[in-house]
């Protein structure tokens, strides 16, 4: 972003960026350029609108109250021509244009710029994401959660398992959504360090509600490390009591819908947990990692979050529950 | 015929001008002894239990407006259910499931339970007095649609009470909506209780624009029409052209539903994106649906309540038309987030910026003759004024959403949730209640209180913005709109609880309102306190059951503040028609432009079948909704012999030679061909079939660009001979050829008789229905089944919408016999032989075109 550019995001954005209470899920709240391109254009018409409406109650004002002759005078037919038709025409054009191209700017796809590619697939209710390597192979797979660097450009491919999603990351730009049977593209950037929230914004059923997942901005060099740390099978456990919660895993058939890479399961209808223990969230968005919101979900999970997916468990000792959950919440 | 009026601008200050008529009123006094009695006799409603079968249009009209405000209440009620549960972050009052199904709700019934059918209700009981007319050309007709709104509506709401109301949200997004991800009967309550509500829409919607074009005071030009019927006629024409397409995607997800036809599957070559299509191509028309009426009230009271004719009639006018022709280029606005290609979005960005130049032109008329005259406050004032301040917020709030990148953010958000409520309750309610308050003493034997109207307003717009006002920062902090709960960190919970509070706030106004119903208005119960606006259009002349005593010339667009003794005259019977010369129900008909007599029609009266016939087509699609089809079907043939009992008696002939209507003008009572209103009716609904028709046709090549690899073209399917389309064709051609003829031999049926008529009618049946055999044969004989791809459903739909004719036609051309078996056919008394033969050209033109489409895109494309 230019210097103007950002003076204008500072000036225009002071009212209400006070820095973090506006939350981690707004569009006010920017995180890179495409969020910031449109917060300035949305303060720009916020003030408009508001600077019109008063217009619009002056006059009306003066209509009812202003003197009979002189209002009358005034406030004829010059009035509809020029409230009616020359005011919207000529606002409305130049307001078109720039957001026409402001538009285009932002999908424009530049042939320098290398982006890094993540595939995100919309499931009822939650997010599956495959990073690419640089051949387009999928390279790692992890779920409810994208990593990202600062400064780098990114292009979500976006696809659906099953109905139409659409996701979202306020603070770094617009929604697209996710329909069977299209890919979309979308291209963001973020330029400061950051976590950050998005959620699912069109209605896709059920727990359409509690359809979130965590975007998390990082210098290149944390995400090089994350990001050769994902692509690394799960840690095999030592410790007795972990190696107790890993064969109660594979035992109990959670490999049937998950996948723990370096085990024997390899599900592929729930989320990949190869490195759940890193991630913050489980459920999509709605718990924080560790043992007892594991153990929660794994006995509890359709009340936690109802008509999801994954049936709750209600059938181990309060030993293996704690030990399953300490497995999972050590595979970082 | 008329006497030439004087240049009537109507655009003056009030006041009085000589007028022609004065010198001459049409019939002189005193008026025959036994005259007015006979009025009254004819036109009064029913007593007993047959006061169900009523069909006046001041009877139907509050009817109908008062089962759109049970709706409103009953909307109201799970929106308030909705805002106790969000007022807290992670609050479980209501549970998920049921708060789907809630919000789904509130937003269907708002939207067609309560706000199309307000504001056609409004219609039925405004227009026929606005426009000095004794009530609406097919009063039956508004009865049918009454009935049928409100069984089905209120069956349809109690699929709530079962845990079977639909919760795919109120636009239905497959493949959300199919049958895959929601196997129960939930979203075919929808789809089968939206269908018939569409139907009742498109019935008033014919009522309307036949109603406008041809039922006016004699000297009512188009260019004296009442702004608010000008409204009205733009309304019906965007049912008439919007809901085709909703009516069209409802059936095909049904379909898609009932018998797998993938229309919508991307799997099988369907595309979800074909639904958004057709949804928001009647679903953003359908916000210009409602405001248009409510801009037609705008105009009309806030002219009363200046005291001075509207400012800009005609630039108001041309608003009014603009923006319906505008709104049906919207409609991508809604999808600017599916990855549609920018030019296309550009394209509509464009428009929706184009739509509020219309919108700015009504809002400075109103303030330019809030500034010519002297507004008194009164609570329909207050409530316009209200309605000016939160339009205005909304419309530009409607701008902001319909500039792409803003849009790419606050799309599904709470921001947009805030805008269109602004729009609509802005819109639509607030003018809503302003013209509660205005016509209410038209038929209350007592006005509201001024001073709880005050209170009433106070609170509704106190809690309107208190609710709707913060829900925009809700958006802007990242809320999205539909979810059941909210995580307490995000810092949305104080704004939710203040729009929680406001909630209450404004239905404590539409409580108080109730209270004051329940206290001061008293319908149908005597006399009326009159003219009590001192209001200048022609509803608030003097009038009983029969409408106006005798029917107005009109010479100003402000007839009661520009004609002196007009409101005398009317009453004393002075003015045309004064009697009924026929001894039964009647309505003068005139042309549509220049509003000159043309004939009188007999209109029919009260009927049983008519309200049978709307319960059990009710009944019908309800049934079919939880898939008991024997019942269903039973009924529905209950519904369709219903009909035809209804329809006997309303093609009466020519049992007078001719009525006298004063002023030296003799009328006929009986004519057929483009001057009577049944032809027009009937071209109204074939335009209503050709849009559907059309909305398929778009359908057929979408699917074919969404999908081409399902398409012959690449799965070398061989398509069916070209010998099968021909023939199929050639069927079709000789169907309407024998209607043709059969036309023909009804002109001469003195000389020839009956039998070669009933002949012709026989053999097109046969041809027709053959035609369509033959095409479908040609299909299935090739190996196309209709599950198999998006291209084969597509086909076959051709052939389905194709089906519906035949057997409609199938139907009237039997009734067409049995009328001449009884001697109610013949050279002069043809109505029936015309207007099944208008429908029979339509139909052979949509098969032809469909042909042509299904046997040619293929061997092109």
């Amino acid at each position: 972003m230019s210097g103007p550019m950002k003076a204008a995001v500072f000036i225009l954005g002071a009212p209400l960026l006070c820095g973090g209470c506006v939350g981690i899920q707004s569009p006010l709240d920017t995180h890179g350029d495409h969020a910031a391109l449109i917060a300035v254009l949305s303060w720009v018409m916020f003030i408009g609108a508001t600077l019109i409406s008063l217009g619009v109650v002056g006059v009306t004002a003066y209509a009812m109250f202003g003197d009979r002759e002189r209002r009358a005078r005034f406030l004829d037919r010059r009035l509809i021509i020029g409230g009616g038709i020359l005011f919207p025409t000529a606002t409305l054009t130049a307001l078109l244009i720039h957001s026409l191209i402001l538009a285009n700017r932002l999908v424009a796809v530049t042939a320098d710029d290398k982006p890094l590619r993540i595939e995100v697939i919309g499931e009822q209710w939650w997010w599956r994401v495959h990073y690419l390597d640089e051949q387009g192979q999928r390279a790692f797979t992890t779920a409810n959660e994208v990593r990202i660097p600062v400064g780098q450009p990114i292009e979500f491919i976006l696809t659906t398992a099953d109905v139409i999603h659409s996701f979202w990351i306020p603070s770094l730009g617009g929604k697209l959504d996710m329909i069977p049977g299209h890919v979309n593209r979308l291209r963001l950037k973020a330029d400061r360090a950051g976590v950050l929230r998005g959620q699912c914004a069109e209605y896709c059923g059920g727990a359409h509600a509690l359809m979130a997942f965590f975007a998390v901005v990082e210098t290149p060099e944390h995400f090089a490390a994350w990001y050769d740390g994902q692509r690394t099978p799960a840690r095999q456990p030592a410790d007795p009591f972990l190696i107790k919660g890993r064969d109660l895993f594979l035992s109990s058939g959670c490999g049937g819908c998950h996948a723990i890479r370096g085990t024997a399961a390899a599900g592929v209808i729930g989320p990949d947990l190869t490195h759940i223990g890193s991630r913050r969230s489980i459920g999509a968005g709605l718990y924080p990692v560790n043992a007892g919101t594991l153990a929660g979900w794994i006995v509890d999970s359709q009340h936690l979050k109802p008509e999801n997916r994954m049936p709750s468990f209600n059938v181990f000792t309060g030993e293996e529950l704690r030990a399953l959950a300490a497995y999972l919440q050590s595979l970082k | 015929v008329i006497p030439e009026a004087t240049a009537a601008t109507g655009t003056g200050q009030r006041g009085s001008r000589a007028s022609v008529t004065e010198q001459g009123l049409p019939n002189s006094l005193p008026r025959p002894e036994g005259e007015l009695e006979a009025l009254e006799q004819i036109w009064r409603p029913p007593s007993g239990w047959r006061f169900l079968t009523v069909v006046n249009n001041s009877y139907i009209g509050v009817f109908y407006l008062g089962t759109a405000l049970l709706f409103f209440l009953l909307a109201g009620l799970l929106a308030l259910m909705m805002r106790s549960q969000l007022a807290f972050a992670e609050n479980d009052l209501i549970s998920q499931d049921t708060y789907n199904q809630v919000f789904t709700m509130h937003g269907t019934i708002m939207m067609f339970l309560f706000a199309v059918p307000a504001v056609e209700a409004f219609g039925v009981y405004l227009l026929p007095n606005m426009q000095g007319a004794r009530d609406l050309p097919f009063p039956r007709l508004s009865a049918y649609a009454f009935w049928a709104y409100l069984v089905g509506g209120l069956v349809f709401f109690c699929s709530l009470f079962f845990g079977l109301a639909p919760k795919g949200g109120w636009f239905m997004y497959p493949p959300l909506t199919s049958y895959q991800y929601s196997p129960g009967p939930n979203a075919d309550f929808w789809l089968l209780g939206i269908g018939f509500i569409e139907i009742s829409a498109i019935a008033g919607a014919i009522e309307i624009v036949v109603g406008v074009l041809k039922t006016r005071a004699p000297g009512m030009t188009l260019d004296k029409l009442p702004i608010y019927a000008w409204a009205m006629l733009i309304f019906a024409a965007m049912i008439i052209f919007g809901f085709p397409a909703i009516i069209l995607g409802t059936a095909l997800l049904e379909i898609e539903r009932s018998f797998h036809w993938p229309f919508f599957i991307a799997e099988k070559g369907g595309d979800p994106l074909l639904w958004q299509h057709l949804f928001w191509f009647f679903g953003h028309p359908e916000v210009y649906i409602i405001f248009l009426p409510a801009a037609g009230f705008v105009s009309t009271i806030l002219p009363t309540m200046a005291q001075t004719p509207l400012v800009g009639y005609r630039f108001v006018v041309l608003a009014l038309l603009a923006t319906g022709f505008i709104a049906f280029g919207v409609w991508v606005h809604h999808m600017f987030t599916t990855g549609i290609p920018q030019l296309s979005v550009s394209f509509f960005s464009a428009a929706s910026m184009a739509v509020s130049v219309p919108a700015g032109i009504q809002l400075f008329a109103w303030i330019a003759t809030i500034a010519k005259g002297r507004l008194q406050i009164t609570t329909p004032s207050l409530f316009i004024l209200g309605f000016l301040a939160i339009f205005t917020v909304g419309g530009l709030t409607g701008v902001m959403v319909g500039i792409v990148p803003f849009d790419w953010q606050v799309h599904d958000t709470y921001f947009v949730v805030a805008h269109f409520h602004y729009v609509l309750i802005g819109g639509m309610v607030f003018p809503l209640f302003a013209a509660f308050y205005y016509w209410a003493p038209l038929d209350s034997t007592q006005r509201l209180s001024e001073r709880t109207g005050r209170w009433i307003f106070g609170l509704m717009f106190a809690g309107f913005n208190l609710t709707f006002f913060p829900m925009h920062i809700t958006g802007l902090l990242g809320m999205p709109r539909r979810v059941w709960t909210y995580p307490s960190e995000l810092g949305w919970e104080w704004l939710n609880l203040t729009s929680t509070l406001g909630a209450f706030l404004m239905a404590a106004g539409v409580l108080l309102f109730l209270i004051e119903l329940a206290r001061n208005y008293r319908p149908f119960m005597g006399e009326t306190p009159g003219n009590v606006w001192d209001a200048s259009t022609l509803e608030w002349l003097p009038s009983g059951n029969y409408a106006n005593r005798s029917v107005p010339i009109v010479e100003s667009r402000d007839p009661l503040w520009d004609q002196p003794n007009l409101a005398r005259d009317v009453e004393d019977g002075r003015y045309y028609l004064p009697g009924a010369p026929t001894g039964g129900r009647e309505a003068l008909i005139t042309s549509p432009v220049e509003a000159r007599p043309q004939y009188v029609v007999q209109i029919p009266g009260p009927n049983l079948p008519t309200v049978v016939a709307a319960v059990f087509t009710a009944f019908f699609f309800l049934l079919l909704t939880v898939k008991l089809v024997i019942p269903a079907i039973i009924c529905g043939v209950i519904a369709i012999v219903a009909i035809i009992l209804w329809l006997w008696d309303t093609d009466p002939g020519p049992t007078h030679s001719g009525v006298d209507i004063g002023g030296g003008i003799t009328l006929p009572v009986y004519v057929t061909g483009p001057v009577s209103h049944a032809w027009w009716a009937m071209i109204v609904l074939i335009l209503v079939a050709g849009s559907v028709f059309a909305a398929l046709i778009f359908s057929y090549y979408f699917l074919w660009t969404a999908s081409p690899d399902v398409w012959p073209s690449s799965t070398g399917w061989q398509v069916p001979d070209a010998s099968w389309p021909v023939a199929s064709a050639l069927l079709l051609a000789g169907s309407g050829a024998a209607m043709a003829l059969g036309g023909r031999a009804l002109a001469a049926s003195d000389r020839l008789g009956q039998w070669p008529v009933r002949g012709a009618l026989l053999v097109a049946v046969v041809l027709l229905g053959a035609s369509l055999a033959a095409e479908l044969l040609s299909q299935w004989q090739a190996g196309l089944r209709p599950q198999e791809s998006g291209y084969a459903a597509v086909v076959y739909m051709v052939s389905a919408l194709q089906g519906v004719f035949v057997t409609t036609l199938a139907i009237m051309a039997f009734f067409t016999i049995a009328r001449s078996m009884t001697g109610r056919l013949n050279a002069v008394r043809r109505s029936t032989y015309d207007n099944t033969l208008l429908l029979w050209y339509y139909a052979v033109g949509q098969g032809l075109i469909g042909l042509a489409m299904v046997h040619l895109s293929p061997r092109l494309l």
